[in-house]
């Protein structure tokens, strides 16, 4: 479906330049081959690595915010993005800092109106002491990756209607957002695989009905579906369960595009001669699918599911902003964009609307691994 | 041919059957149903429903039944003419001249799908339009995404690498990542903020309720471009890339050379023979084009606040109005079937390889 190729330009994938030496490539195992390949996919490649700054900042999601997630600042409601500055009146400074940003009602209109206070400068720190906090609910820290010393505020992408910075939502919900996904896809992989080896290997009117189910199910929408699904959770369930409900949700349809996968391959693999060889060797059905059939197909299951998860990302975020998925208080980047739900509130307030430039990024870069990876999983295709 | 065209057919009934029942086992997933919660809410403000009442109402919905037979007498009332309806009162229940409500015993026209529990009224009354002007939406977007597709797939095939294959290349993958609503939020925004004017509706003010005429159904082309373009922006930078690749792997083919040292000119070469080529897989990806379409012109439709499918079916979700939200799905479902089953018929119609093969995929 996609290809990146296009947006590679042509001169960087000769291989008379770019081949690694000829004696250590023919001695490479099938994974070395792959991870070589993968590497000429340059854009693949970087976007490997925002993925993986992604998770990072995912997992470290309290340090990495200049914030706490239930931290408001009542004084700073609905503040636009603050500017940071290189250049003051006294000259250029070393590192970037924000003024001190003072907000006040409109006489009129009584909306809130921000102004920047140029008398005072808050210089932008790194590995800074600010709100104490527990990481991952176990090691008590006050130290935030980056922030401004007490006293000034730094709201780099505005803040919400309950004075609560919109940066620090984003990057709390990226653990949210990001883990659904991961967990969705393990369902889906578990379940993929499973009836994808059962409807390959078996063959005969087992294949048949299994296949046929994974066409009833792929005509349904999927939106309409997991709309369904999900309304289906009970209303008492707490942000947990409701959380795990949400993946099982998305995995409902996720496992198909699996199953297909695994069921090709294994018809093609089956008739190999050393499935053959080794069913008259006398190894069981079950030995010659997990030792011997498995490893020919690992690669192409990776790939499948590195692009499921962007769905599964757009699913969760789809859910959300209609009200059917993750609902507060837990924070995921759906549940974000539903506070951007009314053109009003878009209009108004725009910076409302940044979670889903996270969103669009980390689909983008998922695909685009996702590409590489299928570039990279028959290294021995041309 | 045409018995396999009878074989296409013929394998839909049991699609279609597992996906009433998958619909049906949908409707009945959530815990409780929608009678108590509108029972529980009716008592909240102080009325008081008879018991005899709400036992009746159990048993003239069948809510207390097993859930197969309940499946079964749905499904039987889908398919076959229900009793004669009740003219008389609303569906629900008769206001009598003393207050009191007593039950209609409605069975309803054809196809019947059950009664909304919110709305009081049959659910084929209330999915009608709607459902039409859900189709109408889904093939004009359909459409505009070959329109677009095609062109740009051939231009970027043609022009391997240009400077316009990238930026196509950028924005279609930009158009993949991006959420449906949220380029409906965009077009909501920019039309607020920019022209000053409300991007959401089918139809003006004037037109909401007028029945159809020449000056609705222009009224309804000027309205319809916007959900057009949002519903149809993934599936056509999906579209360009299958149609860009397909087209590459025909042009270098030998038949191309020999038409071209024979002098045919380009265009004619081109789009008589690597082009047709190339359409084929385009067609047979209607059938997951479609429930792409679908899926996101529901979640657009609430954003744009389209009357269709979208935005009632969030609601009887949300209220959990079995039967509306059930046969919605069913219906929305259907469509996808029945637009694959189209697409294969093209695609027979389109390929005489598959024609004389003697096998359908």
């Amino acid at each position: 479906m996609m290809t990146t190729e296009s947006v590679m330009p042509a001169e960087n994938r000769n291989p008379a330049t770019d081949d690694p030496p000829a004696t250590e490539f023919y001695v490479a195992s099938q994974w070395q081959l792959m991870r070589i390949k993968f590497r000429k996919h340059r854009l693949a490649v970087w976007s490997g690595r925002m993925v993986v700054a992604f998770y990072l900042v995912a997992i470290f999601c309290e340090f990495a915010a200049p914030y706490r997630l239930e931290d408001s600042h009542l004084d700073h409601i609905y503040a636009p993005p603050q500017r940071l500055h290189l250049i003051a009146d006294d000259g250029l400074h070393l590192f970037p800092f924000v003024y001190a940003y003072k907000g006040m009602r409109h006489p009129e209109t009584l909306r809130p109106v921000y102004t920047e206070d140029r008398s005072r400068t808050y210089p932008l720190q790194f590995f800074v002491r600010g709100e104490p906090y527990r990481l991952w609910g176990l090691i008590e820290t006050d130290l935030h990756l980056f922030g401004v010393e007490e006293g000034g505020t730094l709201f780099l992408l505005g803040t919400d209607s309950m004075g609560r910075d919109l940066l620090t939502r984003i990057i709390y919900g990226s653990r949210i957002s990001l883990t659904v996904g991961l967990f969705g896809v393990t369902l889906s992989f578990v379940f993929g695989l499973l009836i994808g080896a059962v409807s390959g290997y078996y063959g005969g009117w087992i294949d048949n009905l299994i296949q046929r189910l994974i066409e009833v199910l792929r005509s349904f929408p999927s939106i309409p579906l997991w709309m369904a699904l999900s309304a289906s959770l009970p209303s008492t369930w707490s942000p947990l369960q409701v959380y795990f409900g949400i993946t099982v949700v998305l995995s409902f349809l996720g496992w198909t595009g699996l199953a297909r996968v695994v069921r090709g391959k294994i018809l093609a693999l089956r008739e190999e001669d050393y499935a053959t060889a080794a069913s008259l060797v006398g190894a069981s059905k079950a030995r010659i699918m997990i030792r011997h059939l498995l490893p020919g197909f690992t690669s192409h299951i990776i790939v499948s599911l590195t692009l499921t998860l962007p769905n599964m990302i757009l699913g969760e975020t789809s859910l959300s902003f209609l009200g059917l998925g993750l609902r507060p208080p837990i924070t995921s980047w759906g549940v974000l964009l539903k506070e951007a739900q009314n053109v009003q509130a878009v209009a108004l307030q725009p910076w409302l609307l940044t979670p889903a430039a996270f969103v669009i990024i980390a689909v983008l870069a998922f695909n685009f691994v996702g590409d590489g990876l299928r570039d990279a999983a028959d290294p021995y295709a041309r | 041919m045409f018995h396999l065209i009878l074989k296409r057919i013929f394998w839909m009934i049991p699609t279609l059957w597992a996906i009433s029942f998958i619909s049906f086992a949908l409707i009945q997933l959530p815990p409780g149903d929608y009678l108590t919660s509108y029972i529980t809410a009716l008592e909240e403000t102080g009325e008081t429903v008879a018991e005899e009442q709400v036992a009746a109402l159990r048993q003239r919905y069948n809510l207390d039944e097993p859930f197969l037979v309940q499946y079964f007498k749905w499904l039987n009332n889908l398919l076959f003419f229900g009793f004669e309806r009740q003219e008389s009162g609303s569906y629900l229940w008769v206001e009598e001249s003393d207050g009191t409500r007593s039950f209609n015993y409605p069975w309803f026209k054809w196809p019947d799908m059950g009664v909304s529990f919110e709305w009081n009224r049959p659910v084929t009354e209330l999915v009608g339009e709607r459902l039409l002007l859900t189709m109408v939406i889904s093939i004009v977007t359909l459409l505009f995404t070959w329109a677009v597709a095609i062109p740009i797939g051939i231009y970027s095939a043609v022009h391997q690498y240009s400077w316009a294959d990238y930026t196509f290349s950028v924005l279609g993958f930009i158009g993949l990542a991006t959420p449906n609503f949220l380029l409906a939020l965009v077009f909501m925004y920019v039309g607020y903020s920019v022209f000053d004017v409300s991007a959401g509706g089918l139809f003006s003010a004037a037109y909401q309720n007028a029945p159809w005429s020449v000056a609705k159904f222009t009224d309804l082309l000027a309205h319809l471009w916007i959900p057009v373009i949002v519903i149809g922006t993934a599936g056509t930078a999906g579209l360009i890339r299958v149609m860009r690749g397909n087209l590459l792997d025909e042009l270098p083919r030998q038949y191309v050379m020999t038409a071209r040292a024979k002098g045919v000119g380009a265009w004619k070469l081109l789009l008589k023979y690597p082009v047709r080529v190339a359409l084929n897989p385009l067609i047979s990806t209607i059938g997951w084009v479609l429930p792409g379409i679908v899926s996101g012109s529901v979640i657009t439709a609430v954003v744009l606040g389209l009357p269709t499918t979208g935005p009632i079916l969030l609601r009887s979700l949300e209220n959990q109005d079995m039967y509306l939200a059930g046969s919605m799905i069913m219906a929305l479902s259907f469509l996808t079937v029945i637009g694959t089953l189209i697409s294969d018929l093209l695609l027979l119609w389109l390929d005489p390889r598959i024609r004389y093969e003697g096998q359908s995929r």
